[in-house]
């Protein structure tokens, strides 16, 4: 025996290494035909962890101060070695984050991995995600710009539309009875501690959620049906570790590079990921011509828009994110996979993605009255998909599914 | 198609740059030192007394090319300790008082407002005895802000055309400075607005260009890793 198994035996016997690195890794037998779409999950991990380091760096520079917290960016742009790069990191990274995030929920729409026994995975991934909006929405005050300022300010305010307790409770939440210093130090706590604690426990959640179950597929078939008589390993499955773990790094590597063309050549991406406004420091006296959130905030902000009345648009806006928790209950359709749907079904998330996107891009513009005429008839899209689907996922003609992937 | 892509990438920015006031280009390269040495003197001389730089290092300076007595004996009027940066005397209660509001620091700048707009923006003063400091500006009407070049410039009017068709810019007093002459002026005061904005822009790029070498390499070891790993998978 070796000294490296010598070693490994000796923990072994104190702690479950071996037998945890064969549950999620060796002898986690996932899907042999996994296809672009399944890079994201990995990629959001990597992306969590960029988030994380570079947040460590940051908070050593940065002054969670309404007086210094600005300056302290900018001295993180200037004088901090490597600040600049760090922080650009951080800030491409959480947009990046929003990316992969959302094609990670996409590919469980079109595989149907939400679907039965994998409800839970849904539910875990649902809470990380609303977990990861309000990451997002605190980080921003941080840099104390313009934006920061009058987002936070535009958003803690619609608390104040629930009847009775609203302005109690938006006032709890600023701790101010304007976004302030007060504000700036709280949603500082939550950014670097209270957040990041709950997305990492939410993510364990879900992975253990997900090995459990195994993984779903772009046939949407459970490979669990088909065992090895004798290994009892899925007979069109392969260990996770080495296959995907070498396939996962091609796709790092790929993200990597645009992940770092951003960083390096277009960092505020034409006002995307950096708004110009938030280079003007923060003024409570001087409202921006044009208050709006980041680009992965205004699908939701367009449907809130679009309502006339404030408490039922802050209702709606709610229930735009909430409703998306019910899809495994509310997909009553005999195959999990788009592959073996019909064409109702297609042009129906054909269309949601279309008001997604729209509402989205919609978001960011002045609300002209043609803009709000169209988020109107986008929000009643977007929450079709949704209502209507028990309906439409019964009556729409689905193809035989394969008893096992097709080679 | 690419371009197209592009164009829809930079809307927001150009939307919220243009408030239906056409813009013109600025003439910015940050690689031209001569010009980016020109504008920090426009700076340090027109600029510096009413708008700080507060998070500006004079040292940074020299990442423009010039050695440490240059910028101490030419750039620095307020102090001589090269690390400082370049803040003002002038209090913000006092010009709060004098001009309405303090004068916005200069740092960033650049990329509030765009290099375009500032270029417009400085060349689109004229004479208006109807504001407190007889100056006015198309481009941002009703500015807190007197023209301070307007001894380089000269002093614009804003001759009414009539009947609806806009009114332009014409030159009523000639300054110190033929038009061309103050343009280049103007674009090369923008052009280290711009750099100030990011003093590690260029640098940026250039790590990028190696960063990128460096994954496309990291690329290809990893595709034909994958590829071994599961040539027996079918």
């Amino acid at each position: 025996m070796s000294a490296m198994q010598k070693l490994v035996g000796w923990i072994d016997d104190r702690f479950p290494l071996t037998s945890n690195w064969k549950a999620h890794l060796s002898e986690y037998y996932a899907p042999k035909n996994f296809n672009f779409w399944y890079f994201f999950g990995s990629l959001a991990l990597l992306v969590l962890v960029n988030q994380i380091v570079t947040g460590i760096f940051l908070t050593m520079n940065y002054k969670p101060d309404a007086k210094l917290a600005f300056a302290s960016v900018e001295y993180i742009m200037r004088d901090v070695e490597w600040g600049w790069l760090i922080r650009y990191m951080h800030s491409v990274g959480a947009s990046m984050f929003f990316v992969v995030v959302y094609l990670h929920m996409f590919r469980g729409l079109i595989y149907g991995s939400y679907r039965k026994p994998r409800e839970l995975v849904w539910i875990f991934g649902m809470m990380i995600y609303l977990a990861l909006m309000a990451e997002a929405f605190m980080g921003y005050l941080l840099p104390w710009g313009q934006m920061s300022f009058w987002g936070a300010q535009v958003i803690i305010s619609l608390f104040g539309a629930i009847p009775y307790v609203g302005d109690a409770l938006s006032l709890w939440i600023r701790g101010d009875f304007v976004v302030s210093d007060a504000t700036l130090n709280r949603f500082f706590a939550f950014h670097v501690i209270a957040l990041p604690l709950v997305l990492l426990g939410l993510v364990v959640a879900h992975i253990i959620a997900l090995h459990e179950v195994g993984s779903n597929n772009p046939e949407g078939i459970e490979i669990k049906k088909h065992k090895d008589p004798v290994t009892h390993i899925p007979l069109d499955g392969i260990p996770f570790h080495p296959y995907y773990t070498v396939k996962d790094i091609v796709g790092v590597v790929v993200f990597l590079m645009v992940f770092s063309a951003i960083i390096f050549f277009a960092p505020e991406m034409g006002g995307w990921f950096l708004e110009p406004d938030n280079f003007i420091p923060a003024n409570p006296f001087k409202t921006p011509e044009h208050i709006s959130p980041l680009w992965y905030f205004t699908p939701f902000y367009a449907i809130l828009r679009a309502i006339p009345d404030k408490l039922l648009g802050v209702m709606s806006m709610g229930a735009s994110v909430v409703i998306m928790f019910f899809l495994p209950w509310l997909d009553r359709s005999k195959v999990k996979s788009i592959r073996y749907r019909g064409t109702l079904y297609k042009v129906i998330l054909t269309l949601f993605v279309i008001s997604f996107i729209g509402l989205g891009y919609v978001g960011t513009k002045e609300p002209t009255p043609t803009f709000t005429l169209i988020a109107r008839v986008l929000s009643i899209m977007y929450f079709a998909f949704f209502i209507l689907m028990p309906w439409y996922t019964t009556i729409d003609k689905t193809k035989p599914v394969p008893e096992r992937i097709p080679e | 198609m690419k371009k197209l892509l592009i164009a829809l990438l930079f809307a927001p920015l150009t939307v919220l740059a243009s408030e239906n006031v056409h813009l013109d280009k600025a003439p910015v390269n940050l690689q031209d030192y001569a010009s980016l040495q020109r504008g920090a003197r426009t700076f340090t001389n027109y600029c510096l007394t009413c708008h700080s730089a507060n998070y500006m290092r004079y040292s940074r300076l020299q990442d423009i090319g010039l050695t440490k007595d240059q910028i101490k004996h030419n750039l620095m009027f307020a102090t001589d300790a090269i690390g400082s940066r370049m803040t003002i005397a002038m209090r913000p209660e006092d010009s709060k008082k004098w001009f309405g509001m303090a004068p916005p620091d200069l740092t960033v700048e650049a990329r509030s407002r765009t290099p375009d707009w500032i270029y417009t923006y400085l060349r689109s003063f004229y004479r208006d005895d109807k504001r407190p400091t007889g100056w006015n500006n198309t481009v941002f009407p009703n500015v807190a802000m007197p023209d301070v070049l307007y001894g380089l410039q000269g002093q614009q009017v804003l001759k009414d055309a009539g009947n609806g068709d806009k009114s332009e810019l014409v030159l009523a007093v000639p300054g110190k400075m033929s038009a061309a002459e103050y343009d280049a002026t103007v674009g090369d005061l923008v052009n280290y607005l711009a750099w100030m904005g990011e003093p590690g822009k260029i640098k940026r790029m250039e790590l990028g260009v190696m960063v990128l070498l460096f994954l496309g390499l990291f690329f290809i070891l990893a595709y034909y890793l994958k590829k071994e790993f599961w040539k027996d998978i079918h």
